[in-house]
Protein backbone atom coordinates (compact mmCIF):
# COMPACT_ATOMS: atom_id res chain seq x y z
CA UNK A 1 0.00 0.00 0.00
CA UNK A 2 1.45 3.67 -0.90
CA UNK A 3 0.78 6.54 0.81
CA UNK A 4 -1.23 8.72 -0.14
CA UNK A 5 -0.23 12.70 -2.09
CA UNK A 6 -3.23 14.57 -2.30
CA UNK A 7 -5.78 14.42 1.28
CA UNK A 8 -9.30 15.72 0.02
CA UNK A 9 -10.96 16.33 3.49
CA UNK A 10 -15.23 17.16 3.39
CA UNK A 11 -15.25 19.82 1.10
CA UNK A 12 -18.09 22.02 0.54
CA UNK A 13 -18.80 24.82 -1.91
CA UNK A 14 -21.95 26.36 -2.92
CA UNK A 15 -22.70 28.19 -5.80
CA UNK A 16 -25.90 30.46 -5.28
CA UNK A 17 -27.41 27.99 -2.81
CA UNK A 18 -26.76 24.99 -5.82
CA UNK A 19 -24.23 22.46 -3.22
CA UNK A 20 -21.57 21.96 -6.40
CA UNK A 21 -19.72 20.28 -3.55
CA UNK A 22 -21.34 18.70 -0.91
CA UNK A 23 -18.49 17.52 1.67
CA UNK A 24 -16.65 15.38 -0.75
CA UNK A 25 -13.95 13.64 0.75
CA UNK A 26 -10.94 11.26 -1.50
CA UNK A 27 -7.36 10.79 -1.96
CA UNK A 28 -4.82 10.26 -4.06
CA UNK A 29 -2.47 7.96 -3.65
CA UNK A 30 1.39 7.90 -4.47
CA UNK A 31 2.31 6.86 -8.13
CA UNK A 32 -1.72 6.03 -9.43
CA UNK A 33 -3.96 7.02 -11.95
CA UNK A 34 -7.16 7.99 -9.85
CA UNK A 35 -10.53 8.15 -12.14
CA UNK A 36 -13.25 10.43 -11.59
CA UNK A 37 -16.55 9.82 -13.23
CA UNK A 38 -20.08 11.37 -12.56
CA UNK A 39 -22.93 13.16 -14.38
CA UNK A 40 -22.71 16.60 -15.23
CA UNK A 41 -23.06 19.00 -12.72
CA UNK A 42 -21.74 16.55 -9.59
CA UNK A 43 -18.91 19.03 -9.22
CA UNK A 44 -16.21 17.20 -10.95
CA UNK A 45 -14.58 20.71 -12.55
CA UNK A 46 -15.30 22.49 -9.38
CA UNK A 47 -13.61 20.12 -7.00
CA UNK A 48 -10.16 20.36 -9.30
CA UNK A 49 -10.83 24.50 -9.29
CA UNK A 50 -11.18 24.23 -5.35
CA UNK A 51 -7.64 22.14 -5.53
CA UNK A 52 -6.13 24.27 -7.76
CA UNK A 53 -6.87 27.35 -5.96
CA UNK A 54 -9.16 29.05 -8.70
CA UNK A 55 -12.12 28.63 -6.41
CA UNK A 56 -12.11 28.98 -2.52
CA UNK A 57 -14.41 26.36 -0.82
CA UNK A 58 -16.39 27.33 1.62
CA UNK A 59 -15.42 24.74 3.79
CA UNK A 60 -12.84 21.65 4.02
CA UNK A 61 -9.17 20.90 3.30
CA UNK A 62 -6.97 19.89 0.43
CA UNK A 63 -3.47 18.87 1.66
CA UNK A 64 -0.54 17.73 -0.82
CA UNK A 65 2.29 16.18 1.52
CA UNK A 66 1.39 17.97 4.31
CA UNK A 67 0.86 21.51 3.02
CA UNK A 68 -2.27 22.72 3.21
CA UNK A 69 -3.25 23.96 -0.21
CA UNK A 70 -6.14 26.19 0.06
CA UNK A 71 -4.51 29.04 1.77
CA UNK A 72 -2.73 29.30 -1.38
CA UNK A 73 -2.71 31.89 -4.17
CA UNK A 74 -3.10 29.41 -7.28
CA UNK A 75 0.13 29.84 -9.01
CA UNK A 76 1.77 28.70 -5.48
CA UNK A 77 0.03 25.88 -5.78
CA UNK A 78 1.31 25.42 -8.77
CA UNK A 79 4.56 25.32 -8.37
CA UNK A 80 4.23 22.99 -5.22
CA UNK A 81 3.45 20.17 -8.04
CA UNK A 82 0.19 20.35 -9.17
CA UNK A 83 -0.18 20.72 -13.04
CA UNK A 84 -3.69 20.52 -14.45
CA UNK A 85 -5.77 20.68 -17.95
CA UNK A 86 -8.47 22.48 -18.56
CA UNK A 87 -11.88 21.18 -19.50
CA UNK A 88 -12.41 23.97 -21.95
CA UNK A 89 -8.81 24.06 -23.59
CA UNK A 90 -6.67 26.24 -22.70
CA UNK A 91 -3.24 27.44 -24.28
CA UNK A 92 -1.73 30.31 -25.50
CA UNK A 93 -2.92 30.21 -28.76
CA UNK A 94 -1.41 32.84 -30.53
CA UNK A 95 2.14 31.54 -29.24
CA UNK A 96 3.96 28.68 -30.90
CA UNK A 97 3.54 25.19 -29.57
CA UNK A 98 6.87 25.39 -28.20
CA UNK A 99 6.51 28.61 -26.35
CA UNK A 100 3.52 27.18 -24.57
CA UNK A 101 5.62 24.03 -23.73
CA UNK A 102 8.44 26.43 -22.41
CA UNK A 103 5.59 28.35 -20.16
CA UNK A 104 4.93 25.51 -18.55
CA UNK A 105 8.17 25.35 -16.60
CA UNK A 106 8.70 26.38 -13.19
CA UNK A 107 11.21 28.22 -11.74
CA UNK A 108 13.21 30.08 -14.37
CA UNK A 109 14.81 32.66 -13.09
CA UNK A 110 14.81 34.50 -16.27
CA UNK A 111 10.88 34.82 -15.50
CA UNK A 112 12.48 37.39 -12.69
CA UNK A 113 12.69 41.03 -13.74
CA UNK A 114 16.00 41.24 -12.93
CA UNK A 115 17.50 38.56 -14.46
CA UNK A 116 16.32 40.35 -17.71
CA UNK A 117 19.08 42.56 -16.88
CA UNK A 118 21.36 41.04 -15.01
CA UNK A 119 22.72 37.50 -13.97
CA UNK A 120 21.06 36.14 -17.63
CA UNK A 121 23.53 33.69 -18.11
CA UNK A 122 22.16 31.49 -15.37
CA UNK A 123 18.41 32.45 -16.90
CA UNK A 124 19.71 31.50 -20.85
CA UNK A 125 21.42 28.16 -19.86
CA UNK A 126 18.16 27.10 -17.58
CA UNK A 127 15.88 28.09 -21.08
CA UNK A 128 18.41 25.91 -23.48
CA UNK A 129 18.00 22.93 -21.28
CA UNK A 130 14.19 23.76 -21.07
CA UNK A 131 14.14 24.47 -24.47
CA UNK A 132 15.68 20.75 -25.23
CA UNK A 133 13.89 19.19 -22.46
CA UNK A 134 10.63 20.61 -24.44
CA UNK A 135 11.56 19.20 -27.92
CA UNK A 136 12.28 16.02 -26.48
CA UNK A 137 8.69 15.89 -24.97
CA UNK A 138 7.40 17.50 -28.28
CA UNK A 139 8.84 14.25 -30.44
CA UNK A 140 7.15 12.14 -28.04
CA UNK A 141 4.06 13.28 -28.58
CA UNK A 142 4.31 13.46 -32.40
CA UNK A 143 4.07 17.16 -32.43
CA UNK A 144 7.79 18.04 -33.12
CA UNK A 145 7.55 18.90 -36.69
CA UNK A 146 4.75 21.77 -35.26
CA UNK A 147 6.88 23.27 -32.96
CA UNK A 148 7.12 26.42 -34.22
CA UNK A 149 3.46 27.13 -35.37
CA UNK A 150 1.01 29.04 -33.61
CA UNK A 151 -0.83 26.68 -31.02
CA UNK A 152 -4.22 27.61 -32.61
CA UNK A 153 -2.98 25.78 -35.89
CA UNK A 154 -3.43 22.53 -34.35
CA UNK A 155 -5.81 19.88 -34.89
CA UNK A 156 -8.64 19.73 -31.71
CA UNK A 157 -7.04 16.58 -30.44
CA UNK A 158 -3.15 17.50 -31.11
CA UNK A 159 -4.00 20.89 -29.06
CA UNK A 160 -5.18 18.68 -26.57
CA UNK A 161 -1.96 16.64 -26.24
CA UNK A 162 0.09 19.67 -26.23
CA UNK A 163 -1.58 21.16 -23.30
CA UNK A 164 -0.91 17.34 -21.31
CA UNK A 165 2.67 17.78 -22.77
CA UNK A 166 2.69 20.98 -20.70
CA UNK A 167 1.77 19.04 -17.75
CA UNK A 168 4.83 17.09 -18.18
CA UNK A 169 7.42 20.16 -18.82
CA UNK A 170 6.06 21.47 -15.20
CA UNK A 171 7.36 18.14 -13.97
CA UNK A 172 4.46 17.97 -11.40
CA UNK A 173 4.17 15.22 -8.67
CA UNK A 174 0.24 15.44 -9.60
CA UNK A 175 -1.52 16.16 -12.67
CA UNK A 176 -4.89 16.70 -12.49
CA UNK A 177 -6.38 16.08 -16.16
CA UNK A 178 -10.32 17.20 -16.96
CA UNK A 179 -11.21 15.26 -20.03
CA UNK A 180 -8.40 14.56 -21.30
CA UNK A 181 -9.46 12.28 -24.43
CA UNK A 182 -13.52 14.06 -24.44
CA UNK A 183 -14.23 14.80 -28.42
CA UNK A 184 -10.90 13.49 -29.74
CA UNK A 185 -10.15 10.98 -32.99
CA UNK A 186 -9.54 7.18 -31.43
CA UNK A 187 -5.92 6.94 -32.71
CA UNK A 188 -5.38 9.92 -30.68
CA UNK A 189 -7.45 8.71 -27.47
CA UNK A 190 -4.74 5.68 -27.94
CA UNK A 191 -2.05 7.95 -27.97
CA UNK A 192 -2.98 10.33 -24.83
CA UNK A 193 -3.95 7.30 -23.19
CA UNK A 194 -0.51 5.66 -23.51
CA UNK A 195 1.10 8.92 -22.48
CA UNK A 196 -0.79 9.11 -19.25
CA UNK A 197 -0.11 5.40 -18.42
CA UNK A 198 3.97 5.91 -18.99
CA UNK A 199 3.33 8.64 -16.11
CA UNK A 200 3.26 6.32 -13.72
CA UNK A 201 6.74 4.95 -14.42
CA UNK A 202 7.84 8.06 -13.34
CA UNK A 203 6.70 8.64 -9.83
CA UNK A 204 3.90 11.02 -10.69
CA UNK A 205 0.04 10.45 -9.91
CA UNK A 206 -2.52 11.38 -12.17
CA UNK A 207 -5.98 12.22 -10.90
CA UNK A 208 -8.71 12.68 -14.18
CA UNK A 209 -12.48 13.46 -15.24
CA UNK A 210 -13.52 11.80 -18.13
CA UNK A 211 -16.66 11.01 -19.57
CA UNK A 212 -15.42 8.20 -21.98
CA UNK A 213 -15.79 5.30 -19.33
CA UNK A 214 -14.01 3.05 -22.07
CA UNK A 215 -11.24 5.05 -21.66
CA UNK A 216 -11.60 5.25 -17.45
CA UNK A 217 -11.77 1.75 -17.31
CA UNK A 218 -8.54 0.94 -19.16
CA UNK A 219 -6.46 3.25 -17.61
CA UNK A 220 -7.64 3.90 -13.93
CA UNK A 221 -6.32 2.03 -11.60
CA UNK A 222 -9.16 3.33 -9.07
CA UNK A 223 -12.22 5.16 -9.62
CA UNK A 224 -14.26 7.52 -7.59
CA UNK A 225 -17.65 8.08 -8.76
CA UNK A 226 -19.53 11.53 -8.04
CA UNK A 227 -22.48 12.33 -8.02
CA UNK A 228 -24.09 16.03 -6.61
CA UNK A 229 -21.62 17.01 -4.57
CA UNK A 230 -20.68 13.74 -2.99
CA UNK A 231 -18.64 10.64 -3.33
CA UNK A 232 -21.05 7.89 -4.19
CA UNK A 233 -18.52 5.15 -4.82
CA UNK A 234 -14.91 4.20 -4.72
CA UNK A 235 -12.74 1.18 -5.87
CA UNK A 236 -11.26 -0.46 -8.84
CA UNK A 237 -12.94 0.36 -12.04
CA UNK A 238 -14.48 -3.07 -12.03
CA UNK A 239 -16.10 -2.61 -8.95
CA UNK A 240 -17.62 1.13 -9.74
CA UNK A 241 -18.57 -0.58 -12.78
CA UNK A 242 -20.59 -2.92 -11.05
CA UNK A 243 -22.07 -0.74 -8.62
CA UNK A 244 -25.66 -0.59 -8.31
CA UNK A 245 -25.80 2.90 -8.20
CA UNK A 246 -23.30 4.13 -10.55
CA UNK A 247 -25.65 1.96 -13.38
CA UNK A 248 -28.78 3.69 -12.05
CA UNK A 249 -27.09 6.92 -12.27
CA UNK A 250 -25.24 6.22 -15.80
CA UNK A 251 -28.64 4.78 -17.05
CA UNK A 252 -31.07 7.87 -15.80
CA UNK B 1 15.60 73.33 -40.55
CA UNK B 2 14.76 73.96 -36.85
CA UNK B 3 11.34 73.24 -37.75
CA UNK B 4 12.42 69.48 -38.80
CA UNK B 5 14.08 69.11 -35.44
CA UNK B 6 11.41 70.22 -33.82
CA UNK B 7 9.60 67.54 -35.22
CA UNK B 8 12.02 65.11 -34.76
CA UNK B 9 12.61 65.97 -31.29
CA UNK B 10 8.66 65.40 -30.91
CA UNK B 11 8.67 61.97 -32.65
CA UNK B 12 11.63 61.34 -29.75
CA UNK B 13 9.07 61.88 -26.90
CA UNK B 14 6.13 59.98 -28.70
CA UNK B 15 8.33 57.03 -29.49
CA UNK B 16 9.02 56.69 -25.93
CA UNK B 17 5.45 57.00 -25.16
CA UNK B 18 4.36 54.81 -27.19
CA UNK B 19 6.96 52.09 -26.78
CA UNK B 20 6.20 52.33 -22.86
CA UNK B 21 2.60 51.87 -23.22
CA UNK B 22 3.29 48.67 -25.63
CA UNK B 23 4.41 46.96 -22.98
CA UNK B 24 1.53 47.70 -20.62
CA UNK B 25 -1.23 47.47 -23.46
CA UNK B 26 -0.02 45.62 -26.66
CA UNK B 27 2.21 43.22 -24.53
CA UNK B 28 0.07 42.44 -21.85
CA UNK B 29 -3.43 43.76 -22.63
CA UNK B 30 -3.76 46.28 -20.52
CA UNK B 31 -5.53 48.85 -22.06
CA UNK B 32 -4.60 52.01 -20.03
CA UNK B 33 -5.85 55.36 -20.93
CA UNK B 34 -3.82 57.01 -18.29
CA UNK B 35 -0.48 57.28 -20.29
CA UNK B 36 -0.53 61.12 -20.56
CA UNK B 37 -0.89 61.03 -16.47
CA UNK B 38 2.45 59.73 -16.36
CA UNK B 39 3.31 61.27 -18.97
CA UNK B 40 2.35 64.66 -16.68
CA UNK B 41 3.85 63.47 -13.73
CA UNK B 42 6.94 63.18 -15.05
CA UNK B 43 6.96 66.21 -16.76
CA UNK B 44 5.83 68.71 -13.66
CA UNK B 45 8.06 66.53 -10.96
CA UNK B 46 11.25 67.21 -13.20
CA UNK B 47 10.35 71.04 -13.83
CA UNK B 48 8.91 71.90 -10.32
CA UNK B 49 12.55 70.07 -9.14
CA UNK B 50 14.44 72.05 -11.80
CA UNK B 51 12.73 75.16 -10.51
CA UNK B 52 12.33 75.54 -6.76
CA UNK B 53 15.12 72.94 -5.76
CA UNK B 54 17.51 74.16 -8.66
CA UNK B 55 18.82 70.84 -8.71
CA UNK B 56 20.50 68.72 -11.27
CA UNK B 57 19.81 67.34 -14.73
CA UNK B 58 19.97 63.79 -13.96
CA UNK B 59 18.55 64.06 -10.70
CA UNK B 60 15.04 65.52 -11.56
CA UNK B 61 14.89 62.81 -14.16
CA UNK B 62 15.82 59.97 -12.02
CA UNK B 63 12.98 61.28 -9.89
CA UNK B 64 10.62 61.46 -12.26
CA UNK B 65 10.66 57.83 -12.89
CA UNK B 66 10.88 56.71 -9.58
CA UNK B 67 7.46 58.97 -8.54
CA UNK B 68 5.89 58.24 -12.22
CA UNK B 69 7.07 54.03 -11.37
CA UNK B 70 5.22 54.73 -7.86
CA UNK B 71 2.01 55.78 -9.49
CA UNK B 72 2.27 53.15 -12.36
CA UNK B 73 1.93 50.79 -9.31
CA UNK B 74 -0.90 52.76 -7.51
CA UNK B 75 -2.79 52.12 -10.99
CA UNK B 76 -1.55 48.58 -11.89
CA UNK B 77 -3.16 47.56 -8.67
CA UNK B 78 -6.69 47.91 -9.25
CA UNK B 79 -6.03 45.80 -12.32
CA UNK B 80 -5.71 43.03 -10.53
CA UNK B 81 -9.31 42.96 -9.07
CA UNK B 82 -11.00 44.55 -12.02
CA UNK B 83 -10.55 43.96 -15.91
CA UNK B 84 -11.59 44.83 -19.00
CA UNK B 85 -13.75 47.72 -19.73
CA UNK B 86 -13.77 48.12 -16.17
CA UNK B 87 -10.18 48.45 -16.14
CA UNK B 88 -10.47 51.09 -18.75
CA UNK B 89 -12.47 52.95 -16.60
CA UNK B 90 -10.33 53.31 -13.72
CA UNK B 91 -7.33 54.42 -15.50
CA UNK B 92 -9.37 56.90 -17.12
CA UNK B 93 -10.65 57.90 -13.42
CA UNK B 94 -6.73 58.06 -12.33
CA UNK B 95 -6.16 60.39 -15.76
CA UNK B 96 -9.09 62.75 -14.71
CA UNK B 97 -7.71 62.97 -11.35
CA UNK B 98 -4.15 63.57 -12.17
CA UNK B 99 -5.17 66.84 -14.44
CA UNK B 100 -6.89 68.08 -11.48
CA UNK B 101 -4.26 68.18 -9.26
CA UNK B 102 -2.37 69.52 -11.99
CA UNK B 103 -5.10 72.33 -13.03
CA UNK B 104 -6.10 72.81 -9.37
CA UNK B 105 -3.12 72.92 -6.80
CA UNK B 106 -2.01 76.26 -8.08
CA UNK B 107 0.02 77.22 -5.35
CA UNK B 108 2.11 73.95 -6.08
CA UNK B 109 1.49 73.58 -10.16
CA UNK B 110 0.44 76.82 -10.88
CA UNK B 111 -2.66 75.36 -12.08
CA UNK B 112 -4.22 76.97 -15.15
CA UNK B 113 -1.40 78.64 -16.00
CA UNK B 114 1.35 76.28 -16.01
CA UNK B 115 5.82 76.43 -15.07
CA UNK B 116 7.19 78.67 -17.15
CA UNK B 117 11.28 79.21 -16.98
CA UNK B 118 12.17 75.36 -16.82
CA UNK B 119 15.94 75.83 -16.91
CA UNK B 120 18.00 74.12 -20.04
CA UNK B 121 19.02 71.15 -18.46
CA UNK B 122 22.81 70.72 -17.67
CA UNK B 123 24.44 66.96 -17.79
CA UNK B 124 28.31 67.00 -16.33
CA UNK B 125 28.37 70.69 -17.51
CA UNK B 126 27.14 70.33 -21.12
CA UNK B 127 24.05 72.78 -21.18
CA UNK B 128 21.85 71.53 -23.71
CA UNK B 129 20.28 74.53 -25.38
CA UNK B 130 20.30 73.86 -29.09
CA UNK B 131 17.49 71.82 -30.93
CA UNK B 132 20.25 69.48 -32.52
CA UNK B 133 21.86 69.25 -28.61
CA UNK B 134 17.86 68.18 -27.43
CA UNK B 135 17.87 66.09 -30.44
CA UNK B 136 20.96 63.87 -29.67
CA UNK B 137 19.74 63.68 -25.68
CA UNK B 138 16.28 62.74 -26.85
CA UNK B 139 17.63 60.07 -28.96
CA UNK B 140 19.69 58.81 -26.82
CA UNK B 141 16.68 58.22 -24.03
CA UNK B 142 14.86 56.57 -26.72
CA UNK B 143 17.55 54.20 -27.77
CA UNK B 144 17.38 53.33 -24.32
CA UNK B 145 13.90 52.71 -23.52
CA UNK B 146 13.75 50.80 -27.02
CA UNK B 147 17.10 48.84 -25.37
CA UNK B 148 15.34 48.12 -22.29
CA UNK B 149 12.15 46.79 -24.07
CA UNK B 150 13.41 44.85 -26.57
CA UNK B 151 15.44 43.00 -23.83
CA UNK B 152 12.05 42.80 -21.49
CA UNK B 153 10.19 41.55 -24.56
CA UNK B 154 12.53 39.22 -26.23
CA UNK B 155 13.15 37.49 -22.58
CA UNK B 156 11.32 34.56 -20.66
CA UNK B 157 9.49 37.48 -18.70
CA UNK B 158 8.11 39.11 -21.83
CA UNK B 159 7.05 35.65 -22.51
CA UNK B 160 4.85 35.29 -19.83
CA UNK B 161 3.69 39.10 -20.41
CA UNK B 162 2.30 37.73 -23.36
CA UNK B 163 0.61 34.81 -22.11
CA UNK B 164 -1.20 37.32 -19.52
CA UNK B 165 -2.69 38.95 -22.63
CA UNK B 166 -4.05 35.51 -23.85
CA UNK B 167 -5.11 34.04 -21.25
CA UNK B 168 -4.24 34.99 -17.83
CA UNK B 169 -6.09 31.68 -16.85
CA UNK B 170 -3.42 29.35 -17.85
CA UNK B 171 -0.27 31.59 -16.77
CA UNK B 172 -1.43 31.31 -13.41
CA UNK B 173 -2.21 27.24 -13.57
CA UNK B 174 1.35 27.47 -15.21
CA UNK B 175 2.73 28.78 -11.76
CA UNK B 176 3.18 32.18 -13.08
CA UNK B 177 2.66 35.39 -10.15
CA UNK B 178 -0.04 37.15 -12.80
CA UNK B 179 -0.44 40.11 -10.29
CA UNK B 180 3.04 40.69 -9.89
CA UNK B 181 3.64 40.79 -13.22
CA UNK B 182 0.86 43.39 -14.28
CA UNK B 183 2.62 45.47 -11.15
CA UNK B 184 5.93 45.54 -12.68
CA UNK B 185 4.24 46.12 -16.06
CA UNK B 186 2.58 49.22 -14.84
CA UNK B 187 5.73 50.50 -12.84
CA UNK B 188 8.19 50.19 -16.22
CA UNK B 189 5.98 51.51 -18.63
CA UNK B 190 4.95 54.54 -15.82
CA UNK B 191 8.54 55.18 -15.00
CA UNK B 192 9.31 55.38 -19.35
CA UNK B 193 6.53 57.72 -19.94
CA UNK B 194 7.98 59.87 -16.91
CA UNK B 195 11.00 60.18 -18.69
CA UNK B 196 9.03 61.39 -21.32
CA UNK B 197 7.21 64.34 -19.62
CA UNK B 198 10.55 65.31 -18.71
CA UNK B 199 12.22 65.44 -21.31
CA UNK B 200 8.89 67.49 -22.75
CA UNK B 201 9.38 69.83 -19.76
CA UNK B 202 13.11 70.69 -20.29
CA UNK B 203 12.19 70.75 -24.07
CA UNK B 204 9.43 73.34 -24.30
CA UNK B 205 10.86 75.00 -21.41
CA UNK B 206 7.03 75.37 -20.08
CA UNK B 207 4.36 73.30 -19.00
CA UNK B 208 0.60 73.36 -18.12
CA UNK B 209 -1.77 70.85 -17.35
CA UNK B 210 -3.69 71.21 -21.32
CA UNK B 211 -0.84 69.03 -22.42
CA UNK B 212 -1.33 65.86 -20.36
CA UNK B 213 -4.87 65.59 -20.64
CA UNK B 214 -7.29 62.26 -21.65
CA UNK B 215 -6.72 63.50 -25.48
CA UNK B 216 -2.55 62.89 -25.03
CA UNK B 217 -3.52 59.46 -23.70
CA UNK B 218 -5.90 58.23 -26.82
CA UNK B 219 -3.34 60.22 -28.75
CA UNK B 220 -0.53 57.93 -27.32
CA UNK B 221 -2.99 54.98 -27.49
CA UNK B 222 -3.85 55.82 -31.33
CA UNK B 223 0.02 55.45 -31.91
CA UNK B 224 0.22 51.65 -30.25
CA UNK B 225 -2.74 50.76 -32.50
CA UNK B 226 -2.14 52.28 -35.93
CA UNK B 227 1.37 50.89 -35.43
CA UNK B 228 0.85 47.84 -34.47
CA UNK B 229 -0.01 46.31 -30.40
CA UNK B 230 2.75 43.97 -29.66
CA UNK B 231 5.73 45.70 -31.73
CA UNK B 232 7.92 47.68 -30.76
CA UNK B 233 9.05 49.02 -34.11
CA UNK B 234 5.07 49.10 -34.94
CA UNK B 235 5.17 52.28 -32.38
CA UNK B 236 8.38 53.79 -33.58
CA UNK B 237 7.01 53.46 -37.07
CA UNK B 238 3.34 54.93 -35.71
CA UNK B 239 5.05 57.58 -33.58
CA UNK B 240 6.67 58.78 -36.92
CA UNK B 241 3.65 58.60 -39.12
CA UNK B 242 0.83 59.87 -36.41
CA UNK B 243 3.60 62.81 -35.57
CA UNK B 244 4.27 63.84 -39.20
CA UNK B 245 0.79 63.66 -40.33
CA UNK B 246 -0.89 67.02 -38.83
CA UNK B 247 2.31 68.75 -40.15
CA UNK B 248 1.84 68.02 -43.94
CA UNK B 249 -1.54 69.43 -43.35
CA UNK B 250 0.43 72.58 -42.82
CA UNK B 251 2.01 72.47 -45.85
CA UNK B 252 -1.75 72.18 -48.00
CA UNK B 253 -2.12 75.71 -47.03
CA UNK B 254 -5.27 75.32 -44.84
CA UNK B 255 -5.75 78.07 -42.14
CA UNK B 256 -4.41 76.76 -38.35
CA UNK B 257 -7.83 76.68 -37.17
CA UNK B 258 -8.89 74.70 -39.66
CA UNK B 259 -6.39 72.24 -39.63
CA UNK B 260 -6.76 71.72 -35.70
CA UNK B 261 -9.90 70.34 -36.45
CA UNK B 262 -8.85 68.46 -39.39
CA UNK B 263 -5.97 66.90 -37.15
CA UNK B 264 -8.91 64.88 -34.97
CA UNK B 265 -11.22 63.90 -37.38
CA UNK B 266 -8.03 62.32 -39.03
CA UNK B 267 -6.77 60.59 -35.98
CA UNK B 268 -10.77 59.33 -35.77
CA UNK B 269 -10.86 58.44 -39.29
CA UNK B 270 -7.32 56.44 -39.34
CA UNK B 271 -8.19 54.44 -35.50
CA UNK B 272 -11.82 53.43 -37.68
CA UNK B 273 -9.97 52.67 -40.89
CA UNK B 274 -7.40 50.69 -39.05
CA UNK B 275 -9.67 49.06 -36.52
CA UNK B 276 -11.71 47.88 -39.61
CA UNK B 277 -9.55 46.92 -42.21
CA UNK B 278 -6.18 46.30 -40.25
CA UNK B 279 -7.13 45.25 -36.63
CA UNK B 280 -3.42 44.67 -35.52
CA UNK B 281 -1.90 47.67 -36.91
CA UNK B 282 0.88 48.38 -39.33
CA UNK B 283 3.65 45.65 -37.81
CA UNK B 284 1.85 43.83 -35.36
CA UNK B 285 1.43 40.73 -35.34
CA UNK B 286 -1.68 40.56 -32.98
CA UNK B 287 -5.21 42.14 -33.48
CA UNK B 288 -5.66 44.49 -30.65
CA UNK B 289 -8.40 41.90 -28.60
CA UNK B 290 -8.00 38.87 -26.69
CA UNK B 291 -8.19 35.79 -27.83
CA UNK B 292 -11.65 34.59 -29.35
CA UNK B 293 -11.47 31.20 -27.11
CA UNK B 294 -11.97 33.35 -23.90
CA UNK B 295 -15.08 33.97 -22.36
Amino acid sequence: MTGSLLEIDSLKKNFDGVEALAGFSCSVREEEILGLIGPNGAGKTTLFNVITGFIAPDRGKAVLRGTDLLSLPPHRIARRGIARTFQKLRLIRRLSVLENVLLAFRGQPGERLGHVFFRNRASARREAENRETAVSLLEEAGLAEKLNDPAEDLSYGQQKLLSLVCCLAADADLLLLDEPVAGIAPEMIEKILSMIRSLLGQGKSVFLIEHNLDAVMQVCDRVVFMDAGKKVSEGTPEEVRNDARVIEAYLD
Amino acid sequence: MEYLLHILILIGIYVILSVSLNLIAGYTGLLSIAHAAFYGVGAYVAALMALKLHSPFLVNIICAVILGGLLGALVGIPSLRIRDDYFVIATFAFQVITFSVMNNWISFTGGPMGLPGIPRPAIFGWEVSSHIGFLLLIACFCALTLWVSHRIVHSPFGRVLKAIREDEVFAQAQGKNVAAYKVLVFVIGAGMAAVAGSMYAYYISFIDPTSFTIMESIFIISIVIIGGAGSLWGSVIGAVVLVTLPELLRFVGLPSSVAANIRQILYGGLLVAFMMWRPQGLLGEYAFQKDGSEG
